[in-house]
């Protein structure tokens, strides 16, 4: 009986002992933490691990969400390096708390398109069907910026010649699921679920693309997302932060991010180097 | 309507249950025996809880349980009453008692009319109101018989009705029970491991012994000529069993026993090699120090325990160490003649005159 | 120098009552902080307002009306379950016992992907839900579904446990009175299995009414449609943060007044 009290209040002691150790950890110096955009999941991976293999002995740790989700989290105390969303109005809040050491960088633009699953069981063949009574679509909610992108983008085309002007009303009035990130949207349209889903256009290539179907979106009414990059104050590891955002920016990290279906930043624009 | 039952069962304990019964209409048939010997489980079989690996149970024309026939509880003429009485906790006595009329879909003007009945037969019209939990154990008992008899069963199976109650209780109920039992004209089957309940309500009893019916018959029978020593020590019998050894011709018979040899007065029976010898406690000297020679049938052992009997002790049975083990009952005042203590050794004889052997 | 035996006892007897203390304040800092916290940062003076957004009562609305038909297919379909659980034996039934529990210990979310996988459109069942008008996905029904598959354990085990409790004396004896194992169910195995029976639907309630996981994965975000409460908390957490917390408030009183019932409907027995 002495064994097993021994026993359990040295679990207990020991789980205590591993909860407060916890409290206060930080990831490791040699550790760089980034909270960027779903949509920059494929993108940003590869580039973390050509970080990691350019510095043996250093670790990237991404945290892919809704951009409004990270800022969230940002905002409540959370500890990271790097921020990247997929708009400048999460940039923008996260700067209005005081996180930001210095200006934030345009690192990569975006665009919509629409995507279909490969079976296409709606038959939809060109933007106008999304306004189809019946089409199930599912968008991202308005606080994801690509949500906040579709909703913008819908009311382009509803200006636009041969969509009508209730264009927008009809295809929002077709959602059936609004998605806190990007990524959900991707899954229910792989998944055949969904009808339809607007997403960037990194999202539907690669390994994704495969699945889906893709429609175009006129340039006109398309919105650039642009992507922001920044450091943040309270990082644990300031140099590790700034070599990575370099690297994003570098001649390199435009390559891959090209790759990935982003479109580089324009050279110029805002581009100051921190 | 007569019961015949034939039923084999055999658990995954390994305990085999085989038996033969019956008993005719209107009688009781006692099923005796200790923990264990399969009595309540006999019950169960004849109830159709479960069902027995072969045999045959029917009653009247009615075959309950055959090579083809099955007939499940609600379907068979019987009314069950388990030791604890198993009352249903959540309804009052009135509807305990109506439970089986209404799940058989009476008519609520019969079921008012016979509950009434029963409830007033059996004295419950006070407390038709209450819950079990509120009632005594002889109360709790009344409801039972009546819930099972007020259905009219031709059959009533009553597992040790009287374990569950206190000594006094126990006393008058069991008067009570008595006329019930005896008005009742189906037929009854009572479970006890009591002798005295036993002799009072058996027209027939069985003796259980390891799933086995090791002596069956009426009560004058197994009181006087018990065939095992479990029956024996029920009835309060010495039972020596022996083979013969010699049959004289003035009606002596000398039988031969692992203890030694044993004469005896008189024989009955078929006159086989295995005989019984039963002697009554009360035929059974004890001295001191060996009796002279002449004393047949001696036997030398210590005082085991000595237990004076009710009600006041007048009588004292006295076990002995012997073999095999002797009960005899002496007077109080021969205990004191003769200074008897435990531990004490003792003698103990049987006239030949006082056993009785049979095969 | 040694203790005397009584004040070694003292000091034992001191030493537990400290530590329980000790531990309690632990378990109060770990439970009781947290909805604290929140019943404290309720936005009292915008709360009228709060309550009468279209998002808060779009959302308490879907979710009393999806737990509630939730936890009567629960105990419809699961009482029949419960009993045949505990009074029949065949074989492969430890199996169904623990796919049954199973929803009690998945993920939820992995729960919503089984969902998917199963009723949805491309689904295992999917053609065949087609074939009968039915589309399951992005509908209330899909809410209904999700919070019923990861609520009835709840429902299901206790009952199971609370039925298994039922002397089966009682019930031969009802048998051997005439009655059917359908009446004896009704008249004898239900009343005396109640409480069991009560606090499995409340517990299953509670769970079908904090149900998120499933939801989002099977049913989807759509105010008004599927976006039950737990759900909107998690959208307005990143739109308005006074509003995320009226909601959860008002979960947590909805919670909180569906357990306090059961309490009082089943007070403790006394030692």
């Amino acid at each position: 009986m002495g064994f097993l009290r021994g026993g359990c209040l040295g679990l207990t002691g020991a789980a205590l002992a591993t909860f407060a150790a916890s409290a206060g950890r930080l990831p490791a110096q040699s550790s760089v933490t980034v909270f960027a955009a779903a949509s920059l999941t494929d993108a940003f991976t590869e580039l973390g691990k050509r970080f990691e293999a350019s510095r043996p002995g250093v670790r990237v740790q991404f945290n892919f969400a809704g951009s409004q989700q990270l800022a969230l989290q940002l905002q409540q105390g959370a500890r990271a390096d790097v921020f990247a969303p997929a708009d400048q109005r999460w940039m923008s809040a996260v700067k209005d708390s005081g996180l930001l050491p210095a200006d934030p960088v345009i690192f990569a633009e975006n665009r919509l398109v629409v995507i279909l699953p490969r079976s296409n069981p709606a038959r939809i063949g060109r933007l106008e069907d999304l306004a189809r009574k019946g089409v199930k679509l599912v968008v991202a909610a308005e606080a994801v910026p690509a949500g906040r992108y579709t909703r913008e983008m819908l009311q382009r085309l509803a200006a636009a010649p041969g969509f009508g002007l209730d264009y927008d009303a009809h295809v929002l009035g077709n959602v059936v699921s609004y998605e806190d990130n990007v990524k959900g949207v991707v899954a229910k349209v792989q998944l055949g679920e969904a009808d339809a889903g607007v997403v960037y256009r990194s999202d539907a290539s690669g390994a994704a693309g495969e699945s889906l179907k893709v429609i175009a979106i006129p340039e006109a009414a398309n919105p650039i997302a642009t992507y922001p990059i920044a450091t943040l104050k309270g990082s644990p590891s300031p140099e590790l932060a700034r070599a990575f955002v370099d690297l994003v920016l570098s001649a390199e990290g435009q390559g891959v991010l090209t790759r990935f279906g982003l479109k580089p930043a324009p050279i110029g624009t805002g581009s100051s180097r921190p | 309507m007569t019961l015949e039952a034939r039923l084999t069962r055999r658990r995954s304990t390994g305990f085999t249950l085989d038996v033969e019964l019956a008993a005719p209409a209107g009688s009781t048939l006692v099923l005796a025996g200790e923990s264990g010997s399969g009595k309540s489980t006999v019950l169960r079989l004849l109830a159709g809880l479960e069902r027995p690996d072969a045999g045959r149970i029917a009653l009247g024309g009615a075959v309950w349980f055959g090579a083809t026939d099955w007939l499940g509880p609600g379907q068979r003429d019987v009314g069950w009453v388990p030791q604890d009485y198993a009352l249903f906790p959540h309804l009052t006595v009135r509807e305990n008692v109506e439970f089986g009329l209404r799940a058989r879909r009476c008519t609520p003007g019969e079921v008012r009319r016979r509950v009434g009945a029963a409830l007033e037969r059996f004295g419950l019209a006070d407390l038709a109101g209450r819950h079990p939990v509120e009632l005594s154990g002889g109360q709790q008992q009344r409801v039972a018989l009546a819930r099972a008899l007020v259905v009219e069963p031709a059959l009533l199976l009553l597992d040790e009705p009287l374990a569950a109650l206190d000594l006094q209780t126990r006393q008058t109920v069991r008067g009570e029970l008595r006329s019930l039992v005896a008005g009742f004209p189906g037929v009854t089957v009572f479970v006890t491991h009591s002798p005295i309940e036993a002799m009072l309500f058996g027209d027939r009893i069985a003796v259980l012994e390891q799933g086995r019916v090791s002596q069956s018959g009426g009560r004058e029978e197994l009181l006087t000529r018990p065939r095992s020593a479990y029956v024996a020590q029920f009835m309060g019998l010495n039972l020596i069993q022996g083979r013969v050894l010699e049959r004289r011709p003035d009606g002596v018979t000398r039988v031969e026993t692992v203890d030694g040899n044993v004469t005896v007065a008189g024989t009955e029976g078929r006159g086989g090699p295995e005989l019984f010898v039963a002697v009554s406690p009360r035929d059974i000297t004890l001295y001191r120090s060996a009796p002279d020679a002449s004393a047949q049938n001696l036997y030398r052992g210590r005082v085991l325990e000595m237990v004076p009997e009710p009600p006041f002790g007048e009588r004292v049975r006295v076990v002995l160490d012997t073999h095999p083990r002797l009960v005899a009952e002496v007077t109080r005042s021969a205990v004191q003649h003769l200074g008897l203590g435990e531990g004490q050794e003792v003698y103990a004889s049987f006239k030949a005159t006082g056993a009785v052997a049979y095969g | 120098m040694s203790l005397g035996v009584r004040t070694r006892d003292t000091v034992a007897a001191v030493a537990v009552r400290v530590a329980l203390g000790v531990a309690m304040a632990l378990l109060g800092a770990l439970l009781v902080l947290p909805l604290l916290a929140l019943v404290l940062r309720v936005p009292l003076a915008t709360l009228a307002g709060q309550l009468g957004k279209r998002v808060v009562v779009q959302a308490l609305v879907l979710s009393l009306e999806a737990s509630l038909i939730a936890t009567l297919v629960v105990v419809a379909l699961g009482l029949p379950a419960a009993y045949l659980l505990a009074t029949r034996q065949f074989p492969g039934k430890k199996v169904v016992e623990v796919v049954l529990d199973l929803p009690m210990v998945l993920p939820p979310t992995v729960g919503g992907l089984a969902l998917l996988l199963a009723f949805g459109r491309a689904g295992l069942a999917g053609g065949a839900l087609q074939l009968l008008g039915l589309s399951i996905p992005f509908t209330t029904l899909a809410v209904i579904v999700a919070q019923a598959f990861m609520a009835a354990p709840f429902f299901i085990g206790p009952v199971r446990a609370g039925i298994a409790l039922v002397d089966p004396r009682v019930q031969e004896v009802a048998r051997t009175l005439g009655a059917t194992e359908s009446y004896g169910f009704w008249r004898v195995v239900l009343p005396l299995s109640l409480p069991s029976i009560v606090a499995g639907t409340a517990m299953a309630g509670a769970r079908a009414l904090g149900e998120f996981g499933a939801t989002i994965t099977f049913a989807g975000n759509l105010p008004g449609v599927t976006q039950t409460m737990p759900l909107a908390v998690y959208v307005e957490l990143q739109r308005d943060l006074d509003t995320a917390i009226t909601l959860s408030v008002l979960l947590l009183l909805l919670s909180f007044g569906l357990l306090l019932a059961l309490r009082a409907g089943h007070p403790e027995r006394r030692r």
